[in-house]
């Protein structure tokens, strides 16, 4: 059980403004720009948006697995349980990667050590962030199996990763992030690899253990069915910036910034009384070399006015916790397309 | 409609050392009718994509047949077979990054299909590869460049351009949106629809996105471990799913509809799907069926049609 005692005001984990660029021979990419969310105890919030738009660089540069140099947090502050963890590896006497925040990564093949076992990868954290002897670390690795429904663990623990299936590696990725009790685990892209039967025992398995645990968990994904069965708050991420945030029923229901709509068209719904056609978004995502000047998503907008190629548009609130950034929503645009969801007063 | 294609009993294997064999296709019956699209689901390493590639002779066929406007195809591809057929059966790979040769150019990429069957003057090809390259989206002038300098989605265009080239009847889709992004998984689809529309193809789909396979697709085919286990209507078989494979395939796929999602109960199976070197006796899905009987155990169900609806089957719930 992680021993969090923070106010009950402030959230867990506070990122503020955070902006991140990466210098490339092309010149300097912008890949987050100002970026802020927090994540309350035992939620999940949900970053949704396409490849390339930063969802995963803002996670890692949380984490501190941004690679400095090329890469270089130029504003902003997270701060966990009040205490300020960008550019630190220690906080409160605990090491943050792997004890404070765990993560799991998008290819669990890939994402392991292929020479050692898996019951020594997972007891590996525990024989560093808590001292424990190996033989206790192991014995702690194999308890994790299991809550990781992992068969015959103290067998599968004594293997290597090629001995694992896809699914079976995620399971112990799982167990491994989780192995130091974190406040909040990081799941990037957990599933995207995997086949919807074994996402699904995947999905359950993390639900459980947040239930346990009363960890937190941000989860990165693109597929929204994942993010409806899962997320409480959700973030759309476009172009380096946080588009629409909201509740989960919000942002599905009353979606408010153009880009979500069409990430929701550009799916096939599965009520067979609602057969639209699939409205794909045109166009790809701009180049972060050289950002434009106003709303990163206006040259794929089918909304897109004036002011949005000139100017950043604010966020605007619908809710207390629901914001679209967006200039369909100021007071003096007149264009209130049917689609989106606008606040009472401003119909 | 008269059926273009007919998979007859075709079963795939393929030697592995002299004692295993890796059962990947056996004994699958389908047929596609002229301007049908069938889509073909299942879990990775259910044979889906080796069947697309034995109906193409891609892979000699272990035994069985396939027909082709009712000609038997051959069992196992000869250079002279390949140049014969090649232009009426076409083939879009699942991943737009490696099947793209990087040292060709995009004019020679999607030209040379034309070449080699065809014979066409320079000129000509690279007139044809100009207007197919305008037709799936992309411009003209971007013949000469390479594929490293392309997106995801405009390689899988690319690709489709190099299929659809040679005007194909029939075209085997190997999994076209699956390393896409959602929006432009949606740009991919639609321009299939509109090739579909104006050339009169018939398509074989092979994806594991049910609802996209919904969308896309007349007829579902369901296949487990190298076998069918249910054909019938998309819609039908989405919303009024028969094997216990496919009802929990199926109530796997997360919706985008969290108020659906939360009053869903959770139907994750356990196990995983059993390696196909020693495939188990009787019904292959026995050992993870939430509703197995004695008798899967031990004889394997034929896929037999079901008496109400234009359905089949292969399941002893259904005998």
């Amino acid at each position: 059980m992680s021993s969090v005692t923070a106010a009950n005001s402030a959230s867990l984990l506070e990122v503020e403004d955070l902006a991140v660029e990466f210098d490339t021979y092309g010149g300097i990419v912008q890949a987050v720009r100002g970026v802020s969310f927090s994540v309350e105890e035992g939620k999940t919030l949900a970053i949704v948006g396409e490849s390339g738009c930063g969802k995963s660089v803002t996670v890692q540069s949380m984490m501190g697995l941004i690679p400095m140099p090329p890469g270089r947090i130029t504003s902003g502050s997270a701060r966990l349980k009040g205490h300020e963890i960008l550019g630190r590896t220690i906080v409160n006497g605990k090491e943050i990667r792997g004890s404070e925040i765990g993560m799991i990564f998008q290819d669990p093949m890939t994402s392991l050590n292929p020479t050692m076992t898996i019951g020594d990868q997972i007891a590996e954290p525990l024989q560093v962030h808590r001292g424990y002897s190996y033989k206790k670390a192991f014995n702690e690795a194999i308890r994790l199996l299991e809550m990781s429904k992992i068969p015959e663990a103290a067998k599968r623990a004594r293997q290597y990763p090629f001995e694992f299936s896809g699914g079976m590696l995620q399971r112990a990725m799982i167990a491994m992030a989780i192995a130091c009790k974190p406040s909040i685990l990081i799941a990037d892209e957990p599933t995207t690899a995997l086949d919807v039967t074994i996402q699904a025992q995947i999905l359950d398995l993390l639900q459980d253990l947040q239930k346990e645990t009363g960890m937190a968990v941000i989860l990165i994904t693109h597929d929204l069915g994942v993010v409806a069965r899962m997320a409480d708050e959700v973030a759309v991420m476009y172009a380096g910036k946080i588009v629409e945030h909201g509740m989960v029923d919000d942002v599905f229901y009353r979606s408010a910034h153009p880009y979500t709509l069409g990430l929701k068209e550009a799916m096939p719904t599965n009520d067979p009384s609602l057969q639209h056609e699939l409205k794909p978004i045109e166009g790809s995502p701009p180049d972060l070399f050289s950002p434009p000047q106003g709303c990163g998503y206006c040259a794929r907008c089918p909304y897109a006015m004036q002011i949005c190629n000139r100017q950043q548009p604010d966020d605007t609130f619908l809710a207390k916790d629901h914001f679209s950034r967006c200039w369909l929503h100021h007071v003096s645009s007149s264009n209130k397309p049917d689609q989106l969801y606008f606040k009472e007063e401003a119909k | 409609m008269s059926n273009l294609l007919e998979v007859i009993e075709l079963t795939k294997f393929f030697d592995m050392g002299r004692k295993h064999r890796v059962h990947a296709v056996e004994n699958v019956s389908l047929s596609i009718a002229e301007k049908e699209i069938v889509g073909l689901v299942g879990e990775s390493g259910s044979g889906k994509s080796t069947l697309g590639k034995t109906v193409l002779g891609l892979h000699d066929k272990t035994s069985g047949q396939v027909k082709f406007r009712g000609e038997v195809l051959p069992q196992k591809y000869q250079a002279k077979d390949f140049r014969r057929f090649a232009t009426n059966m076409q083939m879009i790979f699942q991943d737009p990054y490696s099947s793209l040769n990087p040292r060709m150019t995009i004019g020679e990429i999607v030209g040379e299909g034309l070449k080699l069957h065809q014979n066409h003057d320079p000129s000509i090809v690279r007139d044809k590869v100009a207007v197919w390259l305008e037709k799936v989206g992309l411009h003209a002038d971007h013949m000469s460049r390479y594929p490293h300098e392309f997106s995801g989605g405009q390689r899988q265009r690319i690709g489709i351009a190099r299929a659809m080239i040679l005007e194909p009847e029939f075209v085997v889709c190997d999994e076209p949106i699956s390393a896409l992004d959602v929006s432009v998984q949606a740009q991919v689809i639609n321009l299939l629809g509109e090739l579909k529309e104006s050339m009169g193809l018939t398509l074989l789909f092979i994806a594991h996105d049910l609802s996209m396979v919904r969308y896309v697709s007349d007829r579902m085919a369901v296949m487990y471990l190298g076998s069918l286990v249910e054909v019938g209507k998309a819609d039908e078989v989405y919303f009024d799913p028969k094997h216990p494979y496919t009802q929990v395939l199926i109530g796997s796929n997360p919706e985008p509809d969290p108020e659906l999602e939360r009053s869903r109960p959770s139907t994750a199976i356990q196990g995983e799907i059993p390696s196909p070197v020693n495939v188990p006796a009787g019904c292959r899905f026995a050992n993870r069926c939430p509703k197995v009987m004695d008798v899967c155990k031990s004889i394997t169900p034929q896929l037999i049609p079901l008496k109400d609806i234009e359905r089949k089957v292969a399941c002893h719930l259904y005998t």
